[in-house]
């Protein structure tokens, strides 16, 4: 339909446009900034003035952090557990998700029930971390893994997903005497990949971010920190002075270390970000919508 | 499917379930999973009537009845949590509706496909990054002299002195809200989107030819076209009322302004895991937990009566 454009339709249009140029100004600006500073002399960034680029460039801060033989173990840590928690989470995703989708399931309704109900409540700090501590959970690096192994969320949007493939492909297979572990695996699992794809990137992004089940859990074990709780230190350090200004308080140190709280925390943040800015460019055309007909679905 | 309905009826429950056993098999264990791990714990509420000593256990601590619920009502500190955490979630509440609805509408009027999926993929980005990277460019861009924030503001002469954002109570509640709509925002507008494009185009046409422009169109044919979408979130929500952003807070609060950053869940954490008053601090957050699941129930039911009655 073609029509000359009013000068409603104008002033809509520069309103719009000028208000969403600035909303992605003002997301992707913090990331820009920090990433320059991390990439910024840490002396030179105390005078301030630092906004998309580096004035004087050095490697020093990311050589600080990564020689630092607590944050190189952190970064294990952290890689070790998004890798084992997300292949796991999603195998056990799978074999919940794939009873719930099947209508003809007996005991679909009270499992469902089971887990669905969780989504809405819980005991509280104090009765999980009793449960953790009887269990033997705490100060070791399965309370990373074993409590996140299922996510109630991600199996609704996975079960959703298998119940709009067609039925017919689950009885054929029967018929020709395939067993349910080898349909879920040959014939559901790789036709569920674009779901597989959405919820790999929640587990995921919600290992690498996790930071609490460091703090409570395993606080007395350096050697299972990770990176967020790395970066969570520094900024506690900072966040006790506030209304001073770190950078001049630091002063003393920076001049014997050539690094101040401000150049250690950007590029604390980068080392802690890149990753998942590095995978979800490929993983987000799946999530809008695995979200969506999860969402839908959910309610 | 109607001889599989008459082929399955005929038999009993067991041996349906016998006839299943490799999806029951498959199952199972998560089902004791879940319940290990979700609905053992409430067990451990048994102490909020006790004085839990570690030493004692649950079973040697003695009963004290509704002693730790007493003293737990009768201390000011915990209304002062009560309160904080009932502003901050209506505040994050109302910012973050009104900023996500305004999105999806500008991003709805875009017809410019590169540009409408560049601003999306920006404005989630942050939804991905952890409460710590946030926090962390939050405190950096409110920093007294180096932050961007004053320095903006002293530019435009909106401010002579640098303003100590951090170190003021009022402000801190802002603080939350506003960083909580710059991280979210983005993903909390794809379900408005999405409601959109449901939306039938023959109802902008039909618009169209009674004269309207581009804002009656909004006003007349796209809010009302998310509107079951907002209420229903809306009523859901109500159910996270006690929730105010464990996280964010948790690392956004500093000591100038604990009077108005104590919430609920670090009110539990700082009793319970740092003074190690474990029944007193299950006692709150089981009060917590109680007032949750009757807010929840309470939103499902008015969300079924509004569905059936705007279905039928």
């Amino acid at each position: 339909m073609l029509r000359k454009k009013t000068a409603e339709d104008i002033i809509v249009d520069l309103i719009v446009y000028v208000s969403l140029v600035f909303v992605g100004i003002v997301t992707l600006y913090p990331f820009v900034n920090v990433l320059a500073v991390s990439f910024n002399d840490a002396l030179d960034t105390v005078r301030g003035g630092i906004y998309i680029w580096p004035r004087k460039w050095t490697l020093k801060n990311y050589e600080i952090i990564l020689t630092n033989p607590q944050i190189y173990n952190a970064t294990f840590v952290s890689i070790a557990r998004t890798v084992l928690g997300t292949v796991l989470g999603i195998i056990c995703t799978m074999f919940v998700a794939y009873p719930l989708s099947r209508k003809d399931f007996v005991l679909r309704r009270p499992f469902s029930a089971i887990m669905v109900l969780t989504m809405y409540f819980g005991a509280g700090l104090i009765p999980t971390y009793l449960l953790y501590r009887s269990l033997h959970l705490l100060n070791t690096f399965s309370v990373y893994i074993i409590p996140a192994l299922l996510g109630m969320f991600n199996v609704v949007v996975v079960r959703s997903y298998i119940e709009s493939l067609p039925s017919s492909l689950i009885e054929s297979a029967k018929i020709d005497g395939a067993s349910e572990f080898r349909i879920l695996w040959q014939i559901i699992f790789p036709l569920t990949l674009p779901a597989v794809a959405t919820i790999a990137l929640f587990i995921g992004v919600g290992h690498w971010n996790s930071w609490f089940d460091v703090y409570i859990f395993n606080s007395q074990r350096p050697d299972l920190s990770t990176l967020q709780y790395e970066l969570q230190k520094i900024l506690a350090s900072v966040s006790m002075q506030v209304g001073r200004n770190p950078d001049y308080q630091m002063g003393a140190m920076a001049e014997t270390q050539q690094v101040t709280p401000t150049s250690v925390r950007a590029s604390m943040t980068i080392v802690a970000t890149a990753p998942i800015i590095m995978v979800y460019p490929f993983l987000q055309r799946y999530f809008v919508k695995g979200l969506t007909l999860g969402s839908v679905k959910g309610e | 499917m109607e001889s599989a309905i008459y082929y399955t009826s005929k038999k009993t429950f067991w041996q349906k379930v016998k006839e299943q056993k490799e999806l029951v098999f498959m199952i199972f264990p998560f089902v004791l999973y879940v319940i290990l791990f979700h609905y053992i714990p409430l067990w451990w509420w048994v102490i909020a009537f006790k004085e839990y000593r570690p030493y004692d256990g649950v079973w040697g601590s003695q009963w004290v009845g509704l002693q730790q619920f007493r003293d737990l009502f009768s201390d000011s500190g915990f209304w002062l949590a009560m309160r904080n955490t009932i502003v901050i979630s209506f505040l994050k509440l109302v910012t973050s509706f009104a900023a996500a609805i305004t999105l999806a509408l500008m991003l709805n009027e875009v017809k410019n496909m590169l540009f409408k999926r560049t601003i999306q993929t920006i404005s989630y980005l942050p939804h991905f990054v952890s409460w710590v990277v946030a926090a962390s460019i939050v405190i950096g861009a409110l920093a007294p002299e180096s932050g961007v924030v004053n320095q903006v503001l002293m530019a435009l002469k909106i401010i002579k002195q640098p303003v100590v954002w951090m170190g003021e109570g009022h402000y801190f509640w802002w603080i939350l809200a506003i960083s909580n709509v710059w991280k979210e925002t983005g993903w909390n507008a794809i379900v408005y989107l999405a409601a959109m494009t449901s939306i039938d185009p023959e109802l902008y046409d039909a618009a169209s030819v009674d004269g309207c422009g581009r804002l009656q169109k909004i006003r007349y044919v796209t809010l009302p076209g998310i509107a079951p979408t907002i209420s229903m979130l809306l009523i859901l929500n109500v159910g996270w009322l006690l929730n105010a952003g464990f996280e964010q807070v948790l690392l956004l609060r500093n000591p100038l302004v604990q009077d108005y950053a104590q919430i609920l869940d670090t009110y539990v954490l700082d009793y319970g895991i740092t003074m190690y008053r474990y029944s007193y601090a299950t006692a709150a957050g089981m009060f917590k937990s109680i007032v949750s699941i009757l807010l929840v129930l309470f939103a499902n039911k008015v969300a079924q009566k509004l569905n059936a009655s705007t279905v039928v």
